[in-house]
């Protein structure tokens, strides 16, 4: 199904004694991952949870679609979003394939339907169907239920996608797998995906665009990684992206969006010298330079055949006319 | 010793008083767990009547057998609704307690994915808080089954029309007849070891899913050796 835009209109959500979101404004266009990051009790989770009305607003208006959800029936929109926890929260007594095919039995598909569906998802999530269909979730381990979770949501081919810390129960390692393939289905189903983490680097890896919350709901920054991390809007902001956020800039962009300085004939790379590939990201090949103790590194395909130099000054420039971060 | 003679003469109606005492028991387990059920759903979706629920079910437990019994026949007469009244009311406090600390035990991230996905209240209850439910539910079914099958017994005091097996312990003690008085009790108490085994393999049928043996807090549960 086609993404769809999501808008929050002057949103909040008050509590008898608290504010868990003041006044929340921000569109996130079709087909973008929009993050939103910020400390405990910025009200990052409850903004999400007012998507699909697990928590309902008190003011203001959200649109998915155009489309006020407040006039939607709460059950229907549920089904229409998909939705991944951190928790995961797979039934556990139902397998595998059951838990993918909730969404689809709810709204009433048909069984063959269902069976093929379960299939293509569990493939495309990296599980093989043979294997884990049958399975239940207690013999699974903390990434493959992930995967589930993620399969689970996507079940009815929802228009968008609802991830709240999705990725932070497991280990670093699975985590950035995870991480990689998200954005890998992602540029193949090109859903409207909202993202709630703390972490600001994986707010900084996954976002298309990047929703800064601070305490009581209210929106610091709104834009795109690198605008984040070249102009913060705040003193908070600039603490919370870090002193490193050039760095992190450098993590932004890779080797093989400059222009490379083609190789002169013969030329041989010496040894010592790093030797690194076109998705290698800046903020990498300069750790690397550094470790080696050299102003360049020697760009190679898989191959090893010698594509170009990248030197310091290359990435040094790279920074400053801000032309990093291009995705 | 025991009178072989006297037994097999009386094999039609170990039959009878069994299948008695079956009939009696599971009236009461039967409507004392959809009562049960009832109220544990709503101790649970409406969180104030928790603890009244609770204690009332409990109060209700400190009553003395004997006593309900004799005080209800003033009201209801030598009937089959004196009996089941006690019965019924004493599961209640198992049941409850159970069912309740079944829903309670489920994991809040499971509820909480359960509502995302968009299940209705009632589509949740019976497909998801139900079915993990059920091996607490079944603990509670195992010990109101046992402690009921053993109140059967009592029953005989409101005459041979009642007691299931029962009756011959009460009529061998009468009569000082230690035969009769083992023609009931060894056949109820492997009748209640019975039905406990059966209820367990029912359990192991119902929760594949379940590889570890349910973990229930002993501050919630009623154990068979307090009944």
């Amino acid at each position: 199904m086609k993404a769809v835009s999501l808008e929050f209109r002057h949103v909040q959500r008050r509590y008898a004694d608290l504010v868990a979101v003041r006044d929340l404004s921000f569109e996130v266009p079709a087909g973008n991952i929009c993050v939103l990051v910020g400390p405990s009790g910025c009200g990052k989770t409850t903004s999400l949870k007012m998507v699909n009305r697990l928590i309902e607003p008190t003011g203001g208006q959200i649109l998915v679609d155009g489309r006020d959800i407040m006039a939607q029936d709460p059950i229907e929109l549920r089904r229409g979003i998909g939705y991944v926890i951190q928790q995961v929260g797979l039934l556990p007594h139902l397998t595998v394939g059951d838990n993918v095919a909730i969404v689809p039995r709810l709204l009433g598909w048909a069984a063959p339907r269902i069976k093929s569906r379960v299939e293509e998802l569990l493939a495309l999530v990296g599980l093989d169907p043979a294997t884990y269909r049958d399975r239940f979730p207690s013999q699974l381990s903390g990434g493959e239920r992930q995967r589930v979770g993620v399969a689970r949501a996507l079940a009815a081919d929802p228009p968008l996608m609802l991830m709240d810390e999705p990725f932070g129960a497991v280990d670093p390692i699975v985590r950035e797998r995870l991480q990689n393939e998200l954005l890998r289905l992602q540029e193949q189903l090109a859903k409207t995906i909202v993202f709630v983490t703390h972490d600001i680097d994986e707010a900084i890896k996954m976002g298309d665009l990047v929703a800064v919350m601070d305490v009581g709901g209210v929106l610091a920054q709104f834009g795109p990684p690198r605008e984040i991390l070249a102009n913060p809007a705040s003193d908070f902001v600039g603490r919370f992206v870090g002193a490193d956020r050039g760095l992190k800039r450098l993590s932004l962009s890779r080797v093989g969006d400059l222009d490379l300085q083609p190789p002169t004939d013969g030329f041989k790379p010496r040894p010592g010298q790093p030797l690194v590939g076109r998705r290698a990201t800046l903020k990498d090949t300069l750790s690397q330079m550094l470790d080696a103790d050299v102003s360049a590194a020697v760009v190679v395909d898989r191959n090893q055949k010698v594509l170009g130099i990248v030197t310091y000054d290359q990435i040094a420039a790279a920074l400053h006319d801000g032309s990093t971060g291009s995705r | 010793m025991l009178d072989f003679g006297w037994m097999a003469d009386h094999i039609d109606e170990l039959a009878y008083r069994t299948i008695q005492h079956i009939w009696l028991a599971g009236i009461a387990v039967g409507i004392g767990f959809l009562i049960s059920f009832a109220l544990a759903v709503l101790a649970v979706r409406r969180r104030a009547t928790y603890g009244p629920i609770l204690a009332v079910s409990d109060i209700l437990y400190t009553i003395p057998s004997l006593a309900l019994f004799a005080a209800l026949v003033s009201v209801t007469g030598i009937t089959l609704l004196t009996v089941e009244i006690p019965l019924t009311m004493y599961t209640l406090v198992i049941f409850v307690r159970n069912i309740a600390a079944g829903f309670d035990n489920i994991p809040a991230d499971v509820l909480e994915a359960a509502n995302g996905l968009g299940f209705t209240g009632r589509q949740r209850l019976w497909r998801v808080e139900v079915p993990l439910a059920v091996p607490l539910i079944v603990a509670g079914l195992r010990l109101a089954t046992v402690s009921t099958l053993a109140l059967v017994t009592v029953t005989s005091i409101l005459g041979d029309s009642f007691g299931g097996l029962g009756f011959f312990i009460l009529e061998g003690y009468h009569r000082s007849f230690p035969t009769e008085l083992y023609f009931g009790a060894v056949p109820s108490i492997l009748l209640a070891l019975a039905a406990d085994l059966l209820l367990a393999r029912l359990e192991r049928r119902l929760t594949p899913w379940s590889r570890e043996t349910v973990v229930a807090d002993p501050t919630t549960l009623v154990r068979t050796s307090e009944i």
